[in-house]
């Protein structure tokens, strides 16, 4: 009797026997299932019904419920469907599942129009609370770095300098290649515009001023958010979730002070660096495509470029650079804090910050650029 | 009684051969041997570092082995393929130590998870199942729309002992299921892993530092030490061993004071 689970339908007298046999286990749930619906049915059209589990070979917690939910089901009028033939390595377990009452029903919010409206909300409101967010944390690492310069004793030297390397020293290959990249990019394509009127030559002043105002620190600025803000987040949100924030709190020490100041300090020490170093492997990948592809030589290249660009241009470029940094770095502690305890808002604030830094960092660029225009460089 | 080479068990539902499990240059586990019988709770103790949960996550194929067998319902792990595999993993139920439960599921999600993903099943049946299990393992229903973060060490325990049954296993691999309860809640723990010991007709492999569950829960005790099984064999045994960790063991002042 090793087949598949049977339920078979035997009359006696005026009453009905269900004699169940074969395995009642869970690899056949989906058959039982409509085995024993299909004899739910039978409710009510006999007098007596009784269920006999004799012949069973094997019982698991799913075929002892769909006995028991079958024999609910029969039970009419007072007049309870009995389970015949219960052996006692099984009586147990039905004994089990008759504690079971009937399940909860799925308590999802049914998705409507005001839900919808009310999500609207909810986001336009925390866009205001994100505000408040970043603010506060500048005033609690102003606090905390305050009150680090009346002691500094208590700062975290090691720390810093380990996230220098992970953030600065080991992001130099990267930073290096990809702003290389652009610069021979943007090289090329002004030379293949400008030559339509033979003005090939300009193309050293549209590179220096591009890369040194803008798109050197832009650029790094982004990868940075990409590369270091999300590992502080993802780092302080898991911490949080496995309270070791909470931990820290407990012996007396300011998490601001020990895992945050550190970070930040580190991103904004090697900002200005990667930047720089970034502003230069894109002046000299487009320098290389100038020559090789536009037939600029170096000597013209650099004679041209001390012409075309000033210290300031320079200047207006890498002061921007700890600015953002101070930015992406905060964004990313607030978000790290606010993780919750799943994996899910771990990867959701995980991307609030990358998205949010790099959002940020344009528009403290545009806000530069408007500053700067004003005051005339 | 000394296990050094256990006496070949015919209904084995587990059978461990020369194990040896290394990271690095430290060799954790060295030529182990162990049966676990069908139907049986087997109680596995050792001191802390010397490999439990190593053995486990060997047995279950998480830590990758440098030499011997492993046999689990008669199938040899190494050379199964990957539908045996399955099959037999279907046929096991794994709590870990920290429950492992899926943070962003709910209760009732986690439950279902594995059934829902084996078992071509209306969501009735799956909801009933779900409830059945709770109920199962002490648990009131309301409980199945939370998430893990919003539960209690002991109900996050329970949870993941729901979802290592949810199949119905029949083998169940317990680690240290009863670390971090009171010692009410560890109590009702051993006795559930009895009732459905009983009731399930399941196998059980508990890892364990809890003398009362070895006391009341298990049915035979082997002892880790060295990266061997030092010993194996009921209470009775243990007590009257000279080995000096089971003699500290079964013998100090703590388990004095569970046998009294």
């Amino acid at each position: 009797m090793n087949g598949d689970p049977t339920l078979e339908r035997i009359a006696q007298g005026n009453g009905l026997a269900l004699c169940a046999a074969g395995p009642w286990t869970a690899p056949f749930a989906p058959l039982l299932e409509a085995i024993v619906s299909d004899a739910e049915k039978l409710a009510g059209s006999r007098p007596n019904i009784f269920i006999d589990v004799s012949q069973i070979s094997r019982l698991d917690t799913f075929g002892a419920w769909l006995i028991e939910r079958l024999r609910r089901s029969l039970t009419r009028d007072n007049v309870e469907a009995k389970i015949a033939g219960l052996s006692a390595n099984y009586a147990t377990l039905v004994d089990e599942v008759r504690r079971v009452s009937a399940a909860p029903p799925d308590e999802r919010p049914p998705v409507t129009i005001t839900g919808m409206l009310a999500q609207v909300g909810r986001s336009v409101v925390s866009v205001g609370e994100t505000f408040i967010g970043l603010i506060d944390m500048l005033g609690a690492v102003l606090v905390a770095a305050g009150r680090v310069l009346r002691r500094p004793r208590d700062f975290r030297l090691t720390s810093t300098v380990h996230h220098l390397e992970q953030v600065c020293w080991r992001a130099v290959p990267i930073i290096v290649l990809i702003t290389f990249l652009i610069g021979c990019i943007i090289s090329q394509q002004g030379i293949f515009h400008f030559r339509r009127f033979g003005a090939d030559i300009f193309v050293v002043d549209m590179l220096g001023v591009l890369v040194l105002r803008e798109i050197g620190v832009l650029l790094v600025a982004i990868m940075v958010a990409g590369r270091s803000g999300s590992a502080y987040t993802a780092e302080l949100g898991s911490m949080k979730m496995r309270e070791e924030i909470d931990a820290l709190r407990t012996m007396g020490f300011d998490p601001i002070e020990v895992l945050i100041l550190p970070r930040l300090l580190a991103l904004i020490i090697a900002m200005p660096i990667l930047a720089f170093l970034g502003a230069m492997a894109a002046l000299y990948g487009g320098g290389l495509v100038a020559w090789l592809y536009g037939g600029v030589d170096p000597e013209a290249f650099l004679l041209r470029l001390r012409d075309a660009i000033s210290i300031d241009h320079f200047i207006v470029g890498i002061i921007k650079a700890p600015v953002m940094a101070a930015v992406i770095g905060i964004v990313a502690c607030v978000e790290g804090l606010a993780v919750q305890g799943s994996a899910e808002s771990l990867g959701q604030h995980t991307t609030a910050s990358v998205v949010k830094g790099i959002f940020f960092v344009i528009v403290m660029d545009g806000v530069f650029a408007i500053f700067f225009a004003s005051i005339g460089i | 009684m000394m296990a050094e080479t256990p006496q070949p068990i015919s209904d084995a539902i587990i059978r461990v051969r020369d194990i040896t499990v290394e990271f690095g240059t430290t060799r954790v586990l060295d030529g182990l041997n162990l049966d676990v019988k069908r139907g049986e709770i087997l109680g596995f103790v050792g001191p802390s570092g010397a490999g439990k949960s190593v053995l486990t996550r060997t047995i279950i194929g998480l830590v990758p082995k440098v030499a011997g067998r492993i046999e689990v319902f008669g199938v040899d792990l190494d050379n199964a393929d990957s539908r045996q595999r399955r099959a037999v993993e279907r046929r096991w139920g794994i709590l870990f130590q920290q429950g492992a439960l899926f943070s962003s599921l709910t209760v009732r999600q986690n439950i279902q998870f594995p059934v829902r993903e084996y078992l071509n099943v209306s969501q009735k049946l799956l909801d009933e199942i779900m409830v059945a299990k709770l109920v199962m393992v002490g648990l009131k229903p309301e409980v199945a729309d939370r998430f893990p973060s919003e539960l209690s060490g002991g109900m996050i325990k329970r949870v993941a002992l729901a979802r290592a049954l949810a199949l119905d296993p029949e083998l169940v691999f317990l680690d240290e299921p009863t670390s971090g309860l009171d010692p009410i809640g560890a109590g009702d723990f051993d006795e559930l892993v009895r009732t459905l010991q009983r009731t399930l007709g399941l196998t059980v492999f508990m890892v364990t530092h809890d003398l009362d569950s070895l006391y009341t829960a298990c049915d035979r005790i082997a002892v880790l030490g060295n990266g061997k099984i030092i010993a194996a064999g009921s209470i009775a045994d243990m007590k009257a061993s000279q080995h000096p960790w089971l003699r500290q063991y079964f013998n100090g002042k703590r388990a004095r004071a569970v046998v009294s």
